[in-house]
């Protein structure tokens, strides 16, 4: 049923002050009770029933989850990698702690520590010899990632991160640095 | 027009009764189950999700797993209660679906047995006076709790009776005017040329609507009202007692659909051979069901002066009118 304005028989001139366009009316059906309320209600409730058996045809829209996987934007921050060159296998991270410093959540701790020429584990002057993120304090802000000036860290996109005790959920570097084992599902483009 | 088999003196064995009644009585109690998971499932469909489907295959032993749950429930009785109707209400319940069970005809009488429970002479009567006492089970549940929800969906529940029983039965009337006889099975017989839906299409809406008043379903569930009125007389309930009332509401939506299939939508009546018959009554039943599920799924609950005015203002008088149009006719023809 179209909503139609009964705008017609308004007096305007007594409202001089307003703009007809701007006026919308509303639309009051019959009363319950009686037999137009009874007619209206009866071709109420099959448009209902159509309404509702069109949403059988459409079917669920549930995710299964454990099952199927929501996939992330490329975007999403989930939880945080930390990276290697690719070519020298050496770690990008030098220690720095501004990470650290940036965080709001205060759960990055870093130790830094002089590299050996020998064995170099990171290609600056320094590397972190202790990198924790306590994840049960993260917020996920990626200010982390904004701060870094050398793109060691990055926000992954894994969000399953429940554990059975909080000190399960402090991730060390040997963890951050490891590719993810369940690789969580992307969005390709434009989807 | 055949006589009603009880007035020809035709009786079956004692054993033949006995074994007919414990069959129809299991076979539903199988069936009341399943219509419970198959409404979730339904219902979940009706709103673009899966519902239940993690227990057994596709959901379908969910059930079995309510049943541990509610009977694993501690037995629990509120300290205002009035102890034995408190008991009582929920068998009483459960008693008036049981007990319509045996009139419904799921088939005629093939090779010297009949398939129903009984054929008695007062089909309908037995009907009415059996479903109305469900009514006091309601009544005797909120009444006997000790809590004011009970007791306002019980006020309720009485409200809703006295508005819809006299319409439920105005629109049988039509029926049993048409074909002469209070027993089922000749109510079923008179529809072999054609089903009573058709003549009878308003009496038909009319006792469907008033179903979903009498069996308590949506959008007449004001008795149980979950969100205001916190289940309303079954609120002091729980365990096997609360699941009790699951199951009437169950049965009862079956036995009102099994006697609008059978006034109105040709009982047994269907192409095939005479075996077939329970399958087509129970066939037609359970879709009826799932209709009534359908209607829960679609219409929002009336509130309970919309309830009274549909009751008086609108049900009764257009069953009234049908009932004089088809006495005209009848008389007439």
């Amino acid at each position: 049923m179209e909503a139609k304005l009964n705008t017609d028989k308004t007096d305007w001139s007594a409202f001089p002050y307003l703009n007809e366009d701007d006026v919308i009316s509303v639309q009051r059906g019959p009363k319950p009770g009686g037999v137009g309320g009874a007619y209206r209600a009866f071709g109420e409730t099959l448009r209902g029933l159509r309404t509702t058996f069109g949403r059988v045809l459409e079917g669920p829209v549930t995710i299964q989850y454990p099952e199927e996987k929501t996939a992330v934007y490329p975007r999403f921050r989930g939880r945080h990698k930390l990276h290697r060159f690719e070519d020298t296998g050496l770690e990008k991270c030098v220690g720095c702690s501004l990470c650290a410093a940036a965080c709001p959540a205060e759960c990055i701790r870093v130790v830094a520590a002089e590299n050996d020429p020998d064995h170099r584990v990171s290609a600056g002057e320094r590397y972190a010899e202790v990198y924790e993120i306590n994840l049960s304090r993260c917020i996920f802000c990626g200010y982390c990632e904004v701060a870094c000036p050398f793109d060691a860290i990055t926000m992954g996109h894994d969000y399953e991160l429940s554990d059975y005790n909080r000190s399960d959920l402090i991730f060390t570097k040997e963890m951050l640095l490891a590719e993810p084992i369940d690789r969580t599902p992307l969005r390709s483009e434009g989807e | 027009m055949s006589l009603p088999l009880a007035e020809v003196n035709y009786v079956e064995a004692t054993w033949v009764m006995v074994v007919k009644s414990i069959v129809i009585f299991l076979g539903v109690f199988l069936i009341v189950p399943v219509l419970t998971v198959v409404e979730r499932k339904l219902i979940g469909r009706f709103q673009n999700r899966y519902g239940p489907n993690r227990v057994g295959p596709g959901g379908m032993v969910q059930p079995l797993a309510d049943i541990v749950k509610l009977a694993g429930k501690e037995q629990f009785m509120p300290d205002a209660a009035i102890p034995f109707l408190y008991v009582i209400a929920p068998i009483l319940v459960i008693f008036s679906g049981i007990i319509t069970l045996a009139i419904l005809p799921f088939g005629n009488v093939q090779d010297g047995l009949g398939l129903y429970g009984i054929d008695v002479s007062i089909g309908v009567l037995y009907f009415f006076a059996f479903s109305s006492l469900s009514f006091y089970g309601l009544l005797l549940a909120g009444w006997s709790s000790g809590s004011k929800y009970s007791f306002l969906g019980a006020m309720r529940s009485a409200a809703q009776l006295i508005s819809y029983e006299v319409s439920m039965g105005l629109a049988l009337l039509g029926v049993v005017m048409m074909t002469g006889s209070l027993s089922l099975t000749s109510v079923v017989d008179g529809q072999g040329e054609i089903w009573n839906i058709v003549p009878q299409i308003i009496g038909f809406l009319i006792f469907m609507i008033a179903g979903f008043a009498e069996t308590n379903r949506a959008p007449f569930d004001l008795p149980e009202a979950d969100a205001e009125l916190v289940q309303g007389f079954m609120t002091e309930y729980g365990g096997t007692k609360f699941g009790s009332y699951l199951l009437a509401e169950y049965l009862e939506m079956f036995v009102v659909s099994g006697i609008a299939v059978t006034f109105f939508l040709g009982g047994w009546m269907g192409p095939g051979p005479g075996w077939l018959d329970p399958v087509w009554m129970v066939g037609k039943t359970l879709s009826l069901v799932m209709f009534f599920i359908w209607i829960r799924a679609t219409l929002p609950r009336l509130r309970y002066d919309q309830l009274m005015s549909l009751g008086w203002k609108v049900m009764l008088p257009l069953a009234t009118l049908n009932i004089l149009v088809t006495s005209v006719i009848v008389t007439v023809s």
